[in-house]
């Protein structure tokens, strides 16, 4: 048991490595130079340009000085805004869209289970079709689409909530959150609908119920610790899927945090805030994928095995 | 073919009596048919220009309204179906190659070959892949092919394992040890007899493939990262749509719906696709 989570743990090291060092060359591959602006600098500056950004260093050197920064937590400056470095935008950015993430799971979690517990204790009803057919919807109608409609609906026509910004107006962070979050709670409610009806006909679900357990111990005790690894499994993908619909939903409700810099950085073309966003980002995603297989092993001791 | 017509046409007739599947594939061959019209059968020119007239809603003139620049709403829904459609159908093909030859490979030599294969694919399965198709889109500038060869080169993953999954049974099976003792090439063997067998498998997860791509064609459209005007894609139109929605809302809810309804017909197709080819599903 402890052999595999050293050997997982281990394993994401190299794929980290990896990533960073092909976003690095990736990026060397990119047209044009950092300085190539509306205005033409003169020769002179920009060797000082080059000199002060360490871009006349040979690129292996480049490359070496860069992840010993990255290692220490200095992801270099930002070409587009002089004077800001890489990581005070990422520090700046990440609570934010941390807090986002958080609420959109937790929406997505509270949501999804329930539904997707009570549609399989309640099969072929009105409350297994019901929710899954709104569940069906969540998963067909994309955040992009989704965020903008539920603004139409709520911050325009009813004026009910307001339309963007984060922490400012009272509410502001209840569109955000459930754009984010809806998409996952209709995954998660089919997840744990499917989870559920497989384990509710096995024995030893019989046995629970045979030896008079009440209803509610059977199914919060026995069944659900079971029917509920497929929704641990997917928590690990889901974040990254969240990372990318925060770029979406930052964009479309003005949020100051990681995913619109993100996108802002790649319409700027500010490479070097895209090179140490996407390491920061590969970073986290392999964190959370590493967390997830980790709890799915502990809760699931048949897959160690495989 | 008549040792596979049995199954297929039991398929055929599954998936005929699948009421939400028929409807679903009804849609699409609609779509895909108003697509490939879109010049003859689009009221205007997706580029016209009727700039007196600016936005106005659905009328008789324009059924499903005029945008900012007076274009015809639905015009332009029918041309943006073809870019939407078409990076769907070809960036799956795309990943329908990877995916399958790689897993045929790893799959039917087994060993020390199959587990390096098999390994890169669980390493690349843990990479932030959308963040790759956007670098890929910074450093490249939004070429159409590109998206093709980006997205096709994200999604293949999935595919490759189940045809992994497929190979190793069908090895053992008598049919490919004849075939090996009387001397098949590999790639004979590949095409003549292992191909034909997982077809099924294949065709599912495609039809399965092509929502998921068209979703992160218009993300990236959506975010100005993908489609470049003039030209537009579903994507482009939502993000045009969402733009202008506070004055002008059928510019967001047209194209929304149209893109909706697809990858419902899409969805729907796919699952009655599986259940037709492996009745055994059916029940989760």
């Amino acid at each position: 048991m402890l052999a595999i989570f050293i050997k997982r743990v281990l394993m994401a090291i190299p794929v980290l490595l990896a990533v960073a060092t092909m976003t690095f060359f990736l990026i060397k591959l990119a047209p044009g130079g950092p300085f190539d602006a509306e205005k033409a600098v003169s020769p002179q500056v920009l060797k000082n340009l080059n000199a002060v950004y360490n871009l006349d260093a040979s690129q292996w050197e480049q490359y070496t000085d860069y992840m010993t920064g990255v290692v220490q937590g200095d992801f270099g400056p930002s070409f587009k805004y002089p004077g800001r470095s890489v990581t005070e935008m990422i520090s700046s950015g990440l609570p934010i869209t941390f807090e986002l993430a958080m609420y959109a799971i937790l929406i997505a979690l509270v949501i999804g289970i329930l539904s997707g517990v009570l549609a399989a204790l309640k099969r072929n009803t009105m409350l297994d079709f019901i929710p899954m057919a709104i569940a069906m919807i969540g998963i067909c109608v994309p955040t992009f689409l989704m965020g903008p409609l539920l603004v139409l609906i709520f911050g325009i026509q009813l004026e009910l909530l307001p339309v963007a910004g984060w922490g400012q107006l009272s509410g502001d962070k209840i569109l955000p959150s459930i754009t984010l979050g809806f998409a996952y709670a209709a995954y998660i409610a089919r997840l744990s609908r499917g989870g559920m009806l497989e384990v509710l006909n096995q024995d030893f679900i019989r046995t629970a119920r045979a030896k008079g357990l009440t209803e509610r111990m059977v199914v919060i005790k026995h069944a659900m610790q079971g029917g509920l690894i497929p929704v641990v499994s997917f928590l690990g993908p889901a974040i990254a899927g969240l990372l990318a619909g925060s770029f979406v939903v930052e964009t479309i409700f003005q949020i100051p945090g990681l995913g619109r810099f993100y996108v802002e950085a790649a319409l700027n073309r500010d490479y070097t805030m895209i090179l140490g966003t996407t390491i920061f980002f590969s970073a986290m995603i392999v964190f959370f994928n590493l967390l997830s297989d980790l709890a799915s092993l502990w809760l699931n001791p048949r897959s160690r095995d495989v | 073919m008549s040792k596979n017509s049995s199954l297929w046409s039991d398929a055929i007739y599954r998936l005929t009596r699948n009421k939400a599947a028929m409807m679903g594939g009804g849609i699409l061959v609609a779509l895909i048919i108003s697509a490939l019209l879109a010049p003859w059968i689009a009221p205007y020119s997706y580029s016209y220009q009727d700039l007196d007239l600016g936005a106005s809603p659905p009328s008789a003139e324009h059924l499903l309204g005029t945008d900012i620049l007076g274009r015809d709403l639905l015009s332009r829904i029918l041309y943006g179906a073809r870019v939407s459609l078409l990076v769907g159908f070809v960036a799956t093909g795309v990943a329908l190659v990877i995916g399958v030859s790689w897993g045929i490979i790893a799959g039917y030599f087994g060993g020390r070959v199959d587990s390096v294969m098999m390994r890169i694919v669980d390493i690349l399965y843990g990479l932030p892949f959308i963040i790759f198709v956007i670098l890929l889109m910074v450093i490249f500038g939004s070429n159409l092919w590109l998206l093709f060869g980006a997205i096709g080169a994200v999604e293949w993953l999935t595919m490759s394992r189940i045809v992994r999954g497929q190979v190793i049974v069908l090895k053992n099976q008598e049919f490919v040890l004849a075939a090996k003792a009387m001397g098949v090439s590999n790639f004979s063997m590949f095409k003549r007899h292992l191909l034909p067998n997982i077809l099924g498998p294949i065709a599912v997860y495609a039809t399965l493939t092509i929502p998921a791509v068209m979703l992160l064609e218009s993300f990236l459209s959506f975010l100005g990262l993908g489609i470049q005007p003039p030209m537009s894609s579903w994507g482009t139109l939502i993000k045009d749509g969402v733009e202008s929605m506070e004055e002008f809302s059928w510019l967001l809810i047209y194209p929304g719906l149209t893109f909706t309804i697809t990858l419902f017909a899409l969805n729907f197709f796919g699952d009655g696709l599986r259940d037709a080819l492996d009745p055994k599903t059916t029940d989760n």
